[in-house]
């Protein structure tokens, strides 16, 4: 090995990924091997290695920043199930992706955790859909189920209570039209199947019982060596949510509390698990389009960038790929700046929610997203689920004027040409009130009281749990997507990467106004490319077939979305000339993964701040769970 | 309607002397009721999914919720008469739901709002999904649409109201709750394998001896409506002998596509029917 040694350049972490790649192999011959599948890449690592291995790339090669990994089932194609992990260098550049390979029948692979903590989350929730045990992780259990739940669901063989066939369209539906409602074939009525060795007798609820053993709850206070001048406080199992109004839906927080201290925080989520993976995967590939408008639904559209990024990219591999038109680029990024508005106004106004400024600022917040929507619902028909972008470019081009497509009343009131509309939202309405937000807020007392100091995280911690966005970069790291790894037309346009070094509440509240206005920055040199191309196609192809063929292989697409980094991780195994439908279609929710330092990042605070650092997190339910 | 009208209560039989209609109404118990329960409905602050946006956008400046008596949202069940389902309703989310049904109380109403809560919506073959959340506790006004705009929200609400308006105190079936003692909470639906509602135990227990005889286990024989066609037609091309697969197919569809065809055409002179009542109205 130390011969070996020899051979490494000095700097190491500036390798190319083919470089890096050689230098994992040179290191463990015996362990790594290239991933020589069709449309594939990367390598593929043995399981009893895998720890090594994701130790060199992180700290020899640089690799430091985990953002994905997931598993798939290859029922019926090799009959394993893999890890896919996809690991980036925080200074930028492509993905290291590795894999772990392992037995179906008795899925183990070790936990990265140490390397990354970042895969805490990501890997309860391999062990929760794919019943794969991660052997060194502290506390695996189910995260979006309950326990006791019946089986693994994202298995290839799990079939649900409403199956009807393996991938859509359903015979029943096209080209026949012939249908029943599920609930009619089920003897329940109702989404249920029960195991056929259901034990009534043994029924109680236990979903419960594994969360709360090992919160403390019934701690004898007594054993506590009380301190003489301490005032003695019991220690408390608190639960905030599922329903509560600052979760921001239905998120829950099992809260111990030592006086009105944080002793642990465990999050508990899947309230709103309403099972992304398991349908899109019956989907076919244009068919998921709608259903990512539901995942962070505050920003439809830039889920759709996201989409169709990844699912470009494995277009890309195949003949008959066209890319989208410039005028398509040119509007996709219009969209998406502008969703990165919205999705702040209502981040800080829902931030002073949570500080105990009820509802005000969150009205003026509302109001000016109101007009984003309106153009929304004029250019896409739908003001919150646009469902808009499609492969090769997106689905119509702008209107000619904006009108309200609600009631004939407003059609007097609302009708304005759209490129003047466009105009004065951009070059006057959102400055005016980002300028205003910014007055009323930024220099207050109590708002500097509340968020200054609290809920620090610190520059490494934030790399090392893997979170993205507003998050990552308010504590001192500048890593945005859209410089990292560039996309669609984010290369010619002039923009910075906007940055904060505390890495608290407030900074994360400041950092959502710099990225407005670097937003705005970005918007006022898209107008004039919306003018030069006017009449130009928006779509590359051809039209009539939305859905080219998708050629076999894998994808990872990720975009900067507002609440941090979105990706899409895609795999095809169609048949090429049959109907097609992803084989595995993973999102890594940037909402999901960003609460994975929640716990670390509360402990120690009062009670009365998780509301605070929670909602500086920006977390939407239906990303989180999926 | 933020004063009473005192005109509109005037709507029985019992005059009232011209110099006392200032000062006196007369009016029903039913009609004064229904008068203060529909203009201070208050909802519970309680939002599921994406529908949940809209609905904080309905409550918001622009659409303003508050000309309806409704902008009081309560975060807690027991100050509530209004429940907004406003989102895609989970098996794990459903046991929460139904507690803080229970915990509201009456009278209350529940407004089903978007297509997951009325029906399970894109969502419903989902396994963690329920197919809708007047499966476990009754829904009286479901608000189409995903999401459905903020108009169509307020919509919905004045239907409500109108439902309230049409409520006869002496019906105790509008009225439930002023009948004797209190009502039956809905029992508690159970995290098992997967969800149990209580009242369907007795049926689980019988499938569950079903299977243990080694016969289906959950799955319900086709009822014979639209199936007997099919059925039907094969006979039929059975009987006229050796035809082509092809040929076979096509025709037994012919004859389902007709019958769908007519079971549609009587499904909207029903409801034309109904609406037609409606109006005379």
């Amino acid at each position: 090995m130390t011969e070996e040694m020899t051979l490494v350049p000095e700097r190491a972490d500036t390798l190319p990924i083919e470089g890096a790649i050689d230098y994992l192999k040179r290191k463990f011959p015996d362990a790594v091997k290239d991933d020589t599948r069709q449309g594939y890449s990367g390598i593929i690592v043995d399981p009893a290695h895998l720890v090594e291995v994701a130790r060199t790339a992180c700290d020899e090669l640089g690799f430091n920043y985990l953002s994905s990994a997931t598993a798939v089932d290859y029922l019926g194609i090799d009959d394993s199930m893999e890890m896919v992990y996809h690991a980036y260098r925080i200074s930028g550049g492509g993905a290291l992706v590795f894999k772990a390979q392992t037995d179906r029948n008795k899925p183990e692979i070790p936990s990265l955790i140490e390397v990354y903590p970042g895969a805490d989350f990501q890997e309860r929730e391999a062990y929760d859909l794919y019943g794969i045990h991660f052997p060194g992780h502290p506390n695996l259990k189910r995260i979006l189920l309950w326990d006791g739940f019946d089986g693994h669901p994202m298995r290839k063989d799990w079939k649900e209570a409403y199956y009807e066939q393996e991938t859509k369209p359903f015979d029943s539906r096209w080209p026949k039209g012939y249908v029943r409602r599920a609930e009619e074939l089920n003897v329940f009525g109702k989404n249920v199947k029960y195991p056929a060795d259901l034990d009534l007798a043994k029924l109680s609820d236990m979903s419960e019982e594994a969360l709360y053993s090992g919160m403390g709850l019934g701690v004898d206070v007594s054993s506590f060596p009380a301190q003489a001048d301490e005032l003695q406080t019991d220690r408390l199992v608190v639960n905030l949510g599922p329903h509560h109004p600052s979760t921001h839906g239905v998120f829950r927080m099992v809260v111990t509390l030592e006086g009105e201290t944080i002793v642990a925080l465990e999050p508990v989520m899947g309230y709103l698990h309403r099972n992304h993976e398991k349908i899109g995967e019956r989907n076919a590939w244009n068919h998921n389009m709608p259903f990512t408008d539901r995942l962070d639904y505050i920003s439809s559209m830039s889920n759709n960038l996201g989409y169709a990024l990844a699912v470009e990219k494995l277009l890309a591999m195949g003949a008959r790929y066209q890319p989208p038109t410039y005028r398509a680029e040119v509007i996709r990024v219009l969209m998406v700046e502008l969703t990165r508005i919205v999705n702040h106004y209502w981040a800080i106004g829902f931030l002073l929610n949570d500080l105990g400024a009820f509802f005000t600022p969150a009205l003026y917040a509302i109001a000016e997203r109101e007009k984003i929507l309106d153009f929304f619902e004029a250019t896409a028909g739908s003001r919150m689920m646009c469902n808009y972008m499609r492969f090769q470019g997106v689905a119509k081009d702008l209107p000619e004027r904006i009108r309200s497509v609600a009631s004939h009343v407003n059609d007097k009131v609302r009708d304005f040409n759209t490129m003047d509309y466009l105009t004065e939202l951009i070059n006057e309405r959102i400055p005016r009130s980002v300028d205003e937000l910014d007055r009323y807020l930024t220099d207050s007392e109590i708002i500097k009281e509340r968020t200054i100091g609290v809920g620090y995280l610190s520059p490494d911690m934030a790399i090392a749990y893997s979170t993205s966005g507003p998050l990552l970069r308010a504590s001192g790291v500048p890593y945005d997507v859209r410089r990292a790894e560039p996309y669609s037309i984010y290369p010619e346009l002039d923009f910075d990467v906007c940055v904060r070094h505390n890495g608290d509440i407030y900074d994360r509240y400041l950092i959502r106004l710099d990225e407005m206005r670097e937003s705005i920055r970005i918007l006022k040199q898209i107008l004039p490319r919306l003018e030069k191309t006017q009449g130009e196609s928006v779509f590359a192809g051809n039209k009539a077939i939305y859905m080219p063929r998708v050629p076999i292989g894998e994808a990872y697409g990720r975009v900067e979305n507002p609440k941090g980094e979105l990706g899409y991780y895609l795999v095809s195994q169609g048949d090429p000339k049959g109907p097609q439908n992803p084989w595995r279609y993973h999102v890594r929710a940037p909402s999901f993964i960003n609460l994975t330092p929640l716990g670390a990042m509360c402990r120690g605070q009062k009670v009365a701040d998780v509301v605070a650092i929670l909602g500086s997190i920006d977390i939407v339910l239906g990303e989180t769970d999926r | 309607m933020s004063q009473l009208n005192l005109q509109q209560l005037h709507d029985t039989e019992f005059p009232v002397p011209a110099d006392m209609q200032g000062n006196v109404a007369i009016t029903s118990l039913s009609r004064i009721y229904n008068w203060s329960r529909r203009s201070s409905m208050w909802p519970l602050l309680f939002g599921l999914a994406c529908c949940a946006i809209e609905m904080i956008a309905t409550a918001a400046s622009r659409y303003d919720l508050s000309r309806f008596g409704m902008e009081v949202m309560r975060a807690s069940p027991r100050q509530s008469d209004l429940m907004i389902v406003s989102g895609t309703v989970t098996k794990k989310m459903l046991v929460p739901i139904v507690r803080l049904y229970n915990q509201m109380p009456e009278p209350k109403y529940v407004l089903a709002m978007g297509a997951c809560a009325s029906g399970g919506g894109p969502f419903k073959e989902g396994y963690n999904v329920v197919s809708g959340i007047d499966q476990y506790i009754p829904v009286d006004v479901y608000v189409p649409g995903c999401p459905p705009t903020p108009q169509a929200l307020l919509n919905g609400l004045i239907a409500l109201q109108k439902k309230i308006d049409g409520q006869l105190l002496t019906n105790l079936d509008d009225v439930p709750w002023y009948g004797v003692g209190p009502s039956d909470a809905v029992p508690i639906p159970v995290l098992g394998p997967d969800i149990i509602d209580p009242r369907q135990m007795e049926l689980i227990r019988r499938q569950a001896e079903l299977a243990a005889q080694g016969q289906p286990f959950g799955m319900r024989e086709l009822p014979p409506a639209a199936i007997t066609d099919v059925e039907k037609a094969k006979a039929k091309m059975k009987v006229k002998g050796s035809a082509a697969p092809a040929i076979a197919a096509s025709g037994a569809s012919e004859d389902v596509d007709a019958a769908l065809a007519e079971m549609r055409n009587r499904k909207r002179q029903e409801a034309l029917a109904r609406k037609r009542a409606m109006m005379k109205q």
